[in-house]
């Protein structure tokens, strides 16, 4: 039965692709179904801004890109979780930290699901949420600087897929394990999965201010399945957690076959306002463990790293309520909440049809205790019980459901290529469109949310083929947009992306614009080396470390000649860059400095490590160009033999001399 | 040797308009009636030596030391890396600039600087003297105001 199901998906899969390829002969291949103005729809004229910031998964490459809509432009690529030496982020001393784990240092993640806070299920522009899906983490992006300012380690995990999700006031955003391990962390026979292994589910509290500090409040051990999406509840669902599980069969190798045996899986309902109330009643098991929270302050313009040795625990067998299963057909893999909180979607992604449950009728059941069965304490509601409606054959390989404001859901199918749309309530289908090629999330600005802006959806393709010009075998990735203002959906533009495009998240350009940051000022800057005028400005022995206390202004450095550095020195140049303008920062480098430059805002202090191997004279410039005079922003370091007997001097301008 | 001098000016007032993020009002025909923008600006009788910007009145009294005391840290820390008081450096001394300018044409150039070196007759000669075009280092009217009290300060000693 399954090698025929798999020999028919194969046929599928390989007649759809030749489909695509020989719709169109040569030339840019699929041109989709382009209106004659889609050109008009997507151009934003020089000058001119985006309605839309559109924040892009950067992938495997750890990072987070933001677009504007609907132009597709690239604005910035925010570094997360892996280091960019573009920005010198996990290469001067001060973000260093942020990528500090309980393994060390880890210079790269894999990063899946930007998620936007929300207030009242609104995404509200304060922070921005992506996941590390490798070394599981949470990262917090500010959305004034657009800079990383804080990353969690959740321990207990593996593969970190399900984050980080919010809730509807970002009181938490979640973690949830793709892969179940041995909890505690100990090396226990693989083959004993089925016993020994176990899935958590973190809740990480985000402080309701300007900071929005992360902490673990608290995990729930769950049965060793694959927790693979979530979604919170909103309006009258808010209080619930949702998570796709699969892999219920608990296979632990050949997943591919083994772990799409059962006819469902299950979508998991966790009450966390129960499981508040049984914190609060001390119903919580304190479980040691090791892991990081790294943040960085704007003010001393540093991250600290905090090691943290306990994590609270609940067990559902011990906390009735907390959490139940809704049978969901087939290893479904996202799961979105309509816009009104009662429609609960698992996209089955191994599936025919695509399964909707009701929160009302599972609140219900949940009422009048209507249990199939129980696992490890939790219940297992009755499909039928809880089961709104069923959209009939949508497609192929159904992976994630985005809404309108109109009462609309649009699904993604990998298998057959398209985005199909489909109405809330009766299920019929009213629309379908090709995607090129294999796509996997799709983003409607505020899609997830309470409001969203129904005019664009963004399909986020798996493969992108002969969609753009070939660049070896290492293709660009692709985004599509598509305009769903009307009846019928329009592709209107194709445009690359970094990384892989896991999901993206949008917002009105005018919710976040206006707060965005232009500098940072120097009478606030409390980094521990920093220097607020040229007058401070020095250079510092202790034993064979070297303090440069060093100025930027257009255009030129202070000091810019230093004397007295000596082979095997560790010279820390902490660099103020004092312009208090927009857009002025400035770079620095320093030959053979195995390290990245350092790029200063203004306002704020980097420091950057270098360990002179060579006697002899180095340069230093600025890399950013800064002015006319940009070209004349350098200066020279000599470095003496380790033996040499001299002090250090230096100076700025000839009269110094 | 001149020719070298003009065209470093228009170069850096084309820095200059780039780094006002969309409100330079500075266009490719405009660059070379230059003279005739300045007459304009000169002739107009709103500047009357007094410059461009948010300032058009100051009223000065006696000097008040605690004043100058803080405009002297503000300027150390916003100011002091390209002007000395005593001699030339990235831009011009400020001794007796008090005696040069108004005090509102001082603050207007503290405040306002792109526009000042774009409209104001004496900024202009001084960018092309100096080639450096000032830093906009957001100083609020306050602040400049004790900014010009330290220079009043110094000029009275």
């Amino acid at each position: 039965m399954r090698t025929k199901l798999f020999i028919l998906l194969a046929i599928v899969v390989s007649l759809g692709m030749m489909g695509c390829e020989s719709k169109e002969e040569g030339g840019g291949g699929n041109k989709g179904m382009i209106g004659s103005n889609a050109a008009e729809k997507v151009y934003v004229a020089p000058g001119e801004h985006d309605e839309f910031y559109a924040f892009m998964s950067g992938g495997f490459s750890g990072q987070l890109s933001v677009y504007g809509l609907p132009s597709g432009r690239l604005f910035k690529v925010i570094p997360v979780f892996s280091v960019d030496g573009e920005k010198g982020y996990g290469f001067n001393e001060e973000t260093k930290p942020m990528l500090e784990t309980s393994h060390g240092f880890i210079p790269w993640d894999d990063s899946h699901h930007p998620e936007l806070s929300q207030t009242d299920g609104v995404p509200d522009g304060r922070f921005i949420f992506i996941n590390g899906n490798n070394t599981p983490r949470i990262a917090k992006i500010d959305l004034k600087s657009f800079e990383t300012t804080e990353i969690i380690e959740i321990p207990n995990s593996a593969g970190n897929h399900s984050s980080p999700f919010t809730t509807q006031n970002s009181e938490y955003v979640v973690a949830g394990t793709r892969f179940s391990i041995p909890i505690t962390e100990t090396d226990v026979s693989i083959k004993d999965y089925k016993e020994k292994f176990q899935g958590s589910l973190t809740f990480v509290s985000v402080s309701d201010d300007e900071h929005g500090d992360m902490a673990i409040d608290f995990q729930i051990l769950v049965p060793g399945y694959d927790y693979d999406l979530a979604h919170a509840g909103k309006g009258p669902s808010h209080g619930w957690m949702f998570f796709t599980t699969y892999n219920t069969e608990q296979a632990h190798t050949m997943k591919e076959v083994y772990a799409s045996q059962n006819d469902k899986d299950f979508i998991a309902a966790v009450n966390w306002k129960k499981a508040q109330e049984y914190l609060k009643a001390g119903k919580f098991r304190e479980m040691p463990a090791n892991y990081l929270n790294n943040e960085y302050s704007e003010k001393t313009h540093t991250a600290v790293s905090k090691r943290e040795t306990s994590v609270r625990v609940l067990i559902p067998e011990e906390c009735p309520g907390l959490i139940y299963y809704l049978p969901t057909p087939k290893s479904p893999h996202g799961v979105d909440v309509d816009p009104t909180g009662e429609y609960i979607v698992g996209n089955g992604k191994l599936s025919a049809d695509l399964t909707v449950h009701s929160y009302t009728k599972m609140m219900k059941a949940i009422e009048n205790k209507s249990f199939e069965k129980e696992i490890d304490g939790i219940p297992v509601l009755k499909y039928d019980e809880v089961v709104a409606g069923v959209v009939e054959k949508p497609g192929l390989g159904p992976l994630h459901t985005e809404f309108d404001d109109k009462g609309f859901a649009y699904t993604t199918f990998f298998i057959s290529s398209e985005v199909v749309k489909w109405k809330v309530g009766t299920w019929e289908i009213v629309d379908r469109i090709p995607s090129y090629y294999s796509v996997g999330h799709l983003m409607i600005p505020g899609g997830d949310s309470r409001k969203p802006w129904g005019k664009y959806l963004v399909s986020l393709n798996k493969i992108t083929k002969d969609r753009y010009l070939p660049t070896g075998p290492e293709l660009a990735h692709s985004a599509q947009l598509y305009d769903i203002s009307g009846d019928k959906m329009e592709l209107i533009l194709d445009f690359p992306t970094i990384g892989e495009p896991h999901y993206a998240q949008a917002i009105k350009a005018d919710v976040i614009k206006d707060n965005s940051l232009k500098y940072y000022k120097l009478d606030e800057n409390e980094h521990a080396h920093v220097t607020k005028s040229e007058a401070e400005t020095r250079v510092e022995r202790n034993g064979n470390k070297v303090h440069v206390y060093m100025t930027t202004i257009r255009s030129h450095f202070a000091p810019d000649w230093i004397e007295g550095i000596k082979v095997g020195d560790e010279v820390y140049f902490h660099v103020t860059n004092l312009e208090q303008d927009w857009d002025v920062p400035h770079g620095f480098a320093i030959k053979g400095a195995r390290t990245a430059e350092l790029l200063i805002m203004p306002g704020q202090t980097e420091t950057l490590k270098w360990e002179p191997t060579q006697v002899g004279v180095v340069p230093i410039y600025c890399t950013d160009f800064c002015s006319a005079l940009h070209q004349e922003m350098q200066g020279y370091v000599r470095v003496h033999p380790a033996n040499a007997n001299v002090e250090l001097s230096w100076g700025l301008g000839e009269d110094d001399e | 040797m001149k020719k070298l001098l003009i065209i470093a000016t228009i170069i850096a007032i084309l820095f200059m308009s780039c780094g006002e993020a969309g409100d330079s009002k500075i266009e490719a025909g405009k660059l070379s009636n230059n003279t005739e923008a300045v007459e304009e600006s000169s002739g107009d009788g709103a500047n009357d030596g007094k410059g461009v910007g948010p300032i058009t009145s100051v009223t000065l009294g006696d000097i008040d030391e605690a004043m100058a005391t803080e405009g002297a840290e503000i300027f150390k820390t916003n100011c002091s890396a390209c002007h000395k008081m005593d001699k030339r450096f990235v831009g011009p001394a400020m001794a007796k600039v008090t005696e040069r300018r108004k005090p509102e044409w001082i603050m207007n150039m503290i405040m306002n600087p792109e526009k000042m070196v774009k409209e104001d007759p004496v900024a202009q000669e001084l960018l092309a003297e100096y080639l450096a075009p000032m830093a906009n280092q957001n100083i609020t009217e306050d602040q400049a105001r004790k900014i010009l009290e330290h220079f009043r300060n110094y000029d009275n000693q």
